[in-house]
């Protein structure tokens, strides 16, 4: 009995350690994230790097014979307008899609279109991009009688079907999370369905509902296959809804394959790489923050 | 003078910044039932999680102070689980885990290692019948725990401080979630249990620790504010005027 | 009773409103959904078929099937699972059991939200850096399957540590009051209870792993991989294998001339796929609700 329980507390011991390390590990991981992305990228930043023109510069020609350049303003710009766009289409479709769910109808109907949703998250981004690139497509083309459908509108919309789950399903905890006292308080005092959404519900929610609208930003921002394929392949400020653009993220997967490793191009794609990750941090951080805070409340 | 079974001295615990214990000693004695009444929140609860050290597994508290268990601190005992072997605790809500009910009394003998059937069955009867459970379910053994009414969960958690054979046996408010007659046997079992082991009886009925206990102590705030024969703390004899009153209803 | 006054109708007349306007946008967003499928379905309908799921792309990926993609699929998504299950089931027990209130635990849970809203691109750049250059692993099943581990592993991480705590507090308090330790109490009674709701976190991932694309682009999936038909042991760990979502976009955007029918029918069935996946853990989720043991 007595060696047993020796035993038995090594392998508590063990296994508590084993816990541990593993509860540690994604600590490590966010840091070998970046570790490696930056070391593939470092040789470059700090040698031929020119962040006045990676910032400033529209002009992108990585592969120029005679003038290499790397300035990728166009793509920043694409990457803000599509995600722009798309958050104008998602937020108020997402939260209104909130607020039915929450405010308006049944128990059954609720689940119901939960689970569509949550079906509608699942879809992978290459399929959305796929859908981008023949229905979205033919569709654009048709009604706007543009020469080709893969541009901003076609990834903004793209991009919106996208982040709404994300913003339907922590706009609709935003929404719970606000007292029934509220809303009885509000509809005995004679408001109407409308004030009480306007009045009380939105403003109560307001902090949920940034974040929900701060990770659809980030989902935006990051996404790749859906954007590289439904968005044209024009490296250019867009200065309409009908020009194709391109994006960050679509200009790594673009290249990535094509550049030859530790090259220059290589590594300014690895940048890119960083950037995208250090604004997804922070945004990531942000929203974090905002939701806790609301726990707390 | 009676044995000691255990000794508390100065014990402080706080969760956080709050203190739910603020520096109480007594004695238990041996083969004794020890009512300890009290108005909620006065430290009842948290004074047994000190005694079987599962106070540690709590985020944020903080204890000081010493218990002894038969002379020994029990901070200093190098094998905890055995030390909460040694003490049976019945929660205020019954407990039965999802197990079945068999697997839930033979629980506590599996985890210190207990492999036999024949063991594990002897036990399990034992263990049930001193509960006042086996009549009730010796037919279905198998189904789970947390099937039984109120009652019988109460019970079958008491079957389960049981198995685990506790020199001590500690419940805390065991009655609060159960009917009269339920309680009634369960203060029967209590009575036989007495000969074997010391009991601890945390309640909030004071009438219940009049029947049953031998001393009584009474915790407000935090603090033990009296403890004697129970005769004495239920007469006009209450050194503190507050037990008094307490016990009679005046305020609590 | 009331009479209705001009207000009372007028405030009727809102709520009406109101409800239709959030209804409409509702609808707006889940009726697209239902016609795309639909539509995805019907371009597709003309090839699908058993064939189609057991033969090699050919003739240069203008016809054939999609064989070799899919079972590059199904190897990624069952070697990044046995990588990211154990490793984030533990970490959600470190966080929902052993871990206190401390600064440590805050960092981890940082690390654990900003993981999962790191860009599957940059995922892809990590890969690449990590395991198949310096790691020397190199472009192969076993480096992609690592990098959409790491991918996976904050929403298992919170999947699990979800239904960890959705097991009563009490349950662990009695199980310490009879001596068991804490691992006991974890490997006995905790896990046993919650083991559903893991799974149906663990089941999402599979479509999620299933679906990722940018991540195994450069680690391990390649254009074009010959395997024998039917052979379902055909790719190595160290091997580079096609996978179907990467097909999907070589199909669809790289290979000029593929027949209509091929990217739509490869797009069906991997959306089939990741619905059905889907579909079967939310079924699972609806009956767990209806069947608590406590």
């Amino acid at each position: 009995m007595k060696g047993r329980t020796r035993f038995e507390s090594i392998k508590e011991w063990l296994i508590e350690r084993i816990i541990w390390i593993c509860g540690v590990s994604s600590i490590l991981f966010v840091f070998a994230i970046f570790f490696f992305v930056f070391r593939e990228g470092s040789a470059f930043l700090f040698r031929g790097f020119k962040p006045v023109e990676f910032f400033t510069s529209i002009e992108w020609y990585p592969t120029s014979q005679s003038h290499v350049r790397y300035g990728a303003l166009a793509l920043i710009l694409g990457t803000f307008s599509v995600t722009t766009l798309a958050m104008l289409i998602a937020i108020p479709f997402g939260l209104g899609a909130a607020i039915y769910i929450s405010e308006f109808c049944s128990a059954r109907v609720r689940e119901t279109v939960k689970i569509i949703i949550e079906l509608l998250a699942a879809i992978p981004s290459v399929v959305w991009g796929f859908i981008g690139l023949t229905i979205m497509n033919s569709l654009i083309i048709r009604l706007f009688h543009a020469p080709i459908g893969l541009t901003m509108l076609n990834g903004g919309i793209i991009l919106a079907l996208m982040s709404v789950p994300i913003v339907v399903s922590i706009g609709e905890d935003a929404l719970k999370a606000v007292p029934d006292s509220y809303r009885e308080a509000a509809i005995a005092m004679g408001c109407t369905r409308w004030q009480l959404v306007y009045r009380v519900l939105l403003p109560a929610a307001r902090n949920g509902l940034l974040a929900a609208v701060l990770l659809g930003i980030g989902r935006g921002i990051g996404e790749t296959m859906a954007v590289l394929m439904a968005t044209g392949h024009s490296i250019r400020i867009p200065t309409s809804l009908l020009d194709p653009v391109r994006t960050l993220t679509a200009t790594i997967a673009a290249e990535l394959g094509e550049a030859a490793v530790h090259s220059d191009h290589y590594q300014v794609l690895f940048i890119i790489g960083i950037l995208l990750f250090m604004i997804t941090f922070i945004i990531n951080l942000t929203a974090d923050l905002i939701v806790k805070g609301i726990r707390k409340q | 003078m009676k044995n000691s079974k255990l000794t508390i001295k100065d014990l402080r615990v706080r969760f956080g910044h709050k203190q739910a214990i603020k520096g109480i000693s007594f004695d238990v004695y041996q083969n004794e039932i020890l009512g300890i009444i009290g108005p909620a929140q006065s430290g009842k609860s948290t004074l047994l999680k000190v005694l079987n050290r599962t106070i540690e597994l709590i985020p944020g508290a903080h204890t000081s102070g010493q218990v002894f268990m038969d002379g020994q601190d029990i901070q200093k005992l190098s094998n905890v689980y055995k030390l909460r072997r040694s003490i049976g605790i019945v929660s205020p809500l019954p407990v039965g885990l999802p197990l079945s009910i068999y697997d839930n009394v033979a629980f506590a003998p599996r985890m210190a290692g207990v492999r036999k059937k024949r063991d594990l069955d002897d036990c399990v009867e034992r263990c049930l019948r001193q509960a006042a459970l086996w009549d009730e379910v010796k037919t279905r053994l198998q189904t789970l725990g947390t099937r039984l009414s109120g009652g019988q969960q109460q019970r079958l958690t008491i079957a389960r401080a049981l198995s685990h054979e506790p020199q001590v046996l500690c419940l805390d408010e065991f009655s609060i979630a159960i009917d009269p007659v339920t309680t009634m046997r369960i203060e029967e079992v209590l009575k036989e249990l007495r000969s074997q082991m010391t009991i601890i009886l945390v309640t909030n009925l004071v009438q219940q620790a009049r029947r049953l206990a031998d001393r009584t102590a009474f915790m407000f705030n935090g603090e033990l504010v009296e403890i004697d024969d129970t005769k004495v703390i239920f007469s006009e004899k209450a050194a503190v005027r507050q037990t008094y009153e307490y016990v009679n209803g005046v305020f609590g | 009773m009331f009479t209705a006054t001009p207000l009372t109708l007028k405030n009727e007349r809102s709520e009406k409103a109101a409800r239709l306007v959030f209804l409409s946008m509702t609808l707006l967003m889940v009726i697209p959904l239902l016609l795309i499928i639909l539509h995805l379905v019907a371009k597709a309908w003309p090839i699908l078929s058993l064939d189609f799921l057991i033969k090699n792309p050919s003739h240069g990926m203008r016809a054939g099937g999609v064989f070799a993609p899919l079972l590059g699929t199904i190897y990624l998504v069952l070697f990044s699972l046995l990588i990211a299950t154990p490793l984030g089931v533990m970490t959600a027990v470190y966080l929902n059991e052993y871990a206190r209130d401390n600064a440590l635990t805050r960092i981890i849970h940082l690390a654990v939200v900003n993981l999962a809203g790191v860009p599957s691109i940059v995922y892809a750049l990590f890969g690449l850096g990590a395991f198949v250059l310096a790691a020397g692993i190199g472009r192969s099943v076993l480096a992609a399957s690592l990098t959409l581990a790491i991918m996976t592993l904050p929403v298992i991480i919170t999947s699990t540590k979800e239904a960890l705590s959705s097991v009563p507090f009490a349950f662990r308090e009695a199980c310490w009051n009879v001596g068991a330790t804490r691992w006991q109490t974890i490997r006995h009674v905790v896990l046993p209870n919650s083991i559903n709701g893991i799974l149906t976190g663990i089941i999402l991932q599979v479509s999620r792993a299933a679906g990722e694309t940018a991540p195994v682009m450069f680690t391990g999936a390649v254009f074009y991989k010959a395997i024998r038909e039917g052979d379902f042991f055909a790719y190595g760990l160290l091997d580079q294998c096609m996978a179907l979502s990467m097909h999907l976009f070589t199909i669809s955007t790289q290979v000029p001339d593929v027949p209509d029918a091929l990217p739509y029918g490869t797009a069906v069935v991997l959306l089939g796929t990741v619905l059905l996946v889907n579909a079967f853990a939310i079924i699972l989720r609806v009956r767990l609700r209806s069947r608590k043991k406590w």
